[in-house]
């Protein structure tokens, strides 16, 4: 029995399935917004999974990538969730169902 | 990798990581969810250390579960009248559709690929290597992340602002 | 003398460890057993030091900080009060533990044992001596980091599961004690790697044997901003606000009581020995004495090292009085930040020109040291002076009269 690359891309793509259920249901801005890291964790998990197992070692971009991932999602992250505060301010609410002043 | 402790650890921490992201979704309180994504996130990366990635790991317990996390606690405690459950809208069952049907798709398509024997051994150190790559073949991604962690950084602030 | 590899040279523990495994292997054991008897007796070992230091610090702390403040310190439950920890143990066992009513119980539960794995987590990457170290890293010293941060997300699991506001509001202010000086403590610990060119930890040690030079010598701002960065991490005095009597109750764990409050101490003092073990390896040499370590064992002079820098801690707390929030939260992010980001780009700077000049290290290393140690005193006391001066009008010279500054109206009532 042996661990091969199919089997950390299909937990990658599970965990993204999760975090796109979770993106695209909740109705709390905190809760899309845990989706959307749980999204990039798994995309994190496959770019590394394909260094180790495709890569050479004297390359490692997909490392290099995720890191790049990792910075991005902490940028955004701290970004949505003052966006998510300042919404609160305004409208005192942060139920996605209430905020829909941007809606046709 | 077919040594008993490698299939052993990657059984145990995708059983860890699926469990907790599925707890993260399906748990009605909002907190408990919180604590249950830190656990994914430590999930994840022991997944990294698994995989050689040892700089990695250690960063993903850094910046995942040391920091964003804590972001994601403030913005609830921030919160304090908003609704503190974990529900979904009414757009579930579209929802599941769509992520089941993505995330069929993605296992279908890496399961009928031949990935080559690819019996490679692990990494030695990735530190270092990362590092040299990151200030020579990467280094104008790596300046830009800069000026974006910066942008964010003020942007978050001028957000949240009091006046 | 140098080290022999002998199971019965005493000054490397791990000799004797490994002796005992290779006796195992020989006599057909299969391949892992050895592997994790000695992760096992390496776990081990590190609890049970820690635990029995932990118990001769209560008592040693106690009667120093007693002895510091001019009064015995307690001298009642045996000779010179030497079973006075036996008896705090034993007083947190026997009392009660109530738990809330509507207290989350799951979190409730876990947030004391998730404060406490940190801490015991840590001490895996510390080299006592070349051969005793549970785990050799290539990624030490970010992992000691790394691993310490996670000690957050459970202090606000506590103050949160409490149902108690007033606990909820003091594990907010430790959260944000915490994840400030975090960043004080990443930038000063990279500044060693930068030095060193390597985040392993027995590196290090063997970068500062190599050159005869302790890191404290090279890199003495960093230090003092990762002692104090450290103490408030683990909720030492000058910042125990958490704990202090004069704060919100006792903070995030006011509703916790017997041997839950028993593991967050247990987890504070051991988070602090953990500190003292980096400050030990990173700044201080870890088992190396110029020498002495081929006489005294290195574990010993390791050892000896730890419990000194502990000590400054103690000492500390005995002379320091507690900081308030917001004078520490402004420590941190006006004066130690900028200060360590200097420091940071200041040792890249020496390393590459000690690189590309390509000097001996006798000559070069004393000039960064008298460099350094001239910097991070004028740097102490001119950022000092221009960070803590910005508010004059926070610093009267003399008392103002109300109507100096404009008086005080009172609206007329309707």
């Amino acid at each position: 029995m042996s661990v091969g690359l199919e089997h950390f891309l299909v937990l990658s793509a599970l965990l993204f399935g999760v975090g796109l259920f979770m993106a695209l249901s909740k109705r709390n801005i905190v809760g899309i917004l845990m989706g959307i890291e749980l999204m990039f964790n798994a995309v994190n998990v496959s770019l590394v999974a394909f260094a180790r197992f495709l890569e050479a070692a004297e390359r490692l971009s997909g490392q290099v990538f995720v890191v790049f991932t990792i910075t991005v999602a902490a940028a955004e992250a701290a970004v949505a969730l003052a966006l998510a505060v300042a919404i609160y301010r305004r409208r005192e609410t942060v139920d996605v169902d209430r905020i829909n002043l941007l809606r046709w | 990798m077919e040594d008993t402790g490698s299939v052993v650890a990657f059984w145990a921490l995708a059983v860890v990581t699926l469990g907790s992201a599925l707890v993260t979704a399906l748990v009605r309180d909002l907190v408990r969810a919180v604590v249950a994504l830190v656990l994914s996130f430590l999930g994840v990366a022991g997944l990294f250390v698994l995989l050689s990635a040892d700089f990695l790991g250690v960063a993903q317990v850094l910046i995942y579960a040391g920091a964003i996390s804590v972001l994601i606690v403030f913005a609830i405690v921030l919160t304090p009248r908003a609704a503190r459950d974990n529900a979904e809208t009414s757009m579930r069952l579209p929802a599941v559709l769509l992520a089941g049907a993505l995330a069929g798709l993605v296992i279908a398509v890496a399961v009928a690929t031949d990935w080559g024997d690819g019996a490679r051994e692990g990494f030695r150190e990735t530190a270092s290597a990362i590092g040299e790559a990151l200030l020579s073949r990467y280094v104008l991604p790596f300046e830009v992340a800069s000026v974006l962690l910066l942008a964010a950084m003020l942007g978050a602030i001028v957000l949240v602002r009091e006046d | 003398m140098p080290l022999l590899a002998e199971w019965w040279d005493l000054r490397d523990l791990g000799n004797l460890v490994g002796a005992i495994l290779e006796w195992i292997a020989d006599r057909g054991a299969p391949a892992w057993v050895p592997y994790v008897l000695s992760g096992i007796v390496g776990i081990a070992a590190v609890l049970l030091w820690a635990i029995l230091s932990q118990l001769a610090f209560i008592w040693i702390e106690r009667r120093v900080l007693g002895r510091m403040q001019v009064r015995l310190g307690p001298n009642r439950v045996g000779p010179w009060g030497i079973l006075q920890p036996l008896a705090d143990a034993l007083k947190v066992l026997a009392k009660e533990m109530v738990t809330p009513r509507n207290a989350d119980r799951v979190l409730y539960w876990l947030a004391p044992i998730a404060v406490t794995v940190p801490a015991i987590v840590v001490l895996a990457v510390f080299p006592f001596a070349p051969g005793m170290l549970v785990a050799d890293l290539n990624v030490g010293v970010l992992y000691i980091v790394a691993v310490t941060s996670t000690a957050t997300i459970p202090v606000f699991m506590a103050g949160w599961a409490s149902s108690n506001k007033y606990s909820l509001l003091g594990a907010m202010r430790s959260v944000a004690m915490l994840i400030s000086y975090e960043v004080v403590q990443v930038l000063a610990l990279l500044s060693v790697p930068v030095f060193v060119g390597s985040m392993r930890l027995l590196d290090v040690v063997g970068w500062q044997d190599r050159y005869n030079a302790w890191l404290i010598f090279l890199q003495p701002l960093s230090l003092l901003a990762f002692l104090f960065a450290s103490a408030v991490e683990v909720n030492r005095t000058p910042s125990d606000i958490a704990e202090a009597e004069s704060e919100i109750v006792a903070g995030y764990h006011t509703e916790y009581g017997g041997i839950r409050w028993g593991m967050f101490q247990l987890a504070e003092y051991v988070a602090g020995f953990a500190v003292a073990a980096t400050v030990t390896t990173l700044w201080l040499g870890g088992w190396t004495l110029w020498g002495l370590e081929e006489w005294v064992p290195g574990w010993l002079i390791f050892l000896g090292k730890l419990y000194g820098s502990f000590f400054l801690f103690i000492w500390l707390r005995g002379t320091l009085p507690r900081v308030r929030i917001d004078q520490l939260m402004g420590f941190a992010w006006k004066f130690l930040l900028p200060l360590m980001l200097l420091n940071v780009l200041l040792a890249g700077v020496e390393k590459v020109v000690w690189a590309e000049t390509d000097a001996p290290a006798g000559v070069v290393l004393p000039a960064f040291a008298v460099l350094n140690l001239a910097l991070t005193v004028a740097l102490v006391v001119g950022w000092g002076a221009i960070a803590g001066g910005l508010r004059p009008q926070m610093r009267p010279k003399r008392p103002l009269l109300v109507r100096d500054v404009g008086g005080i109206y009172y609206q007329p009532l309707p």
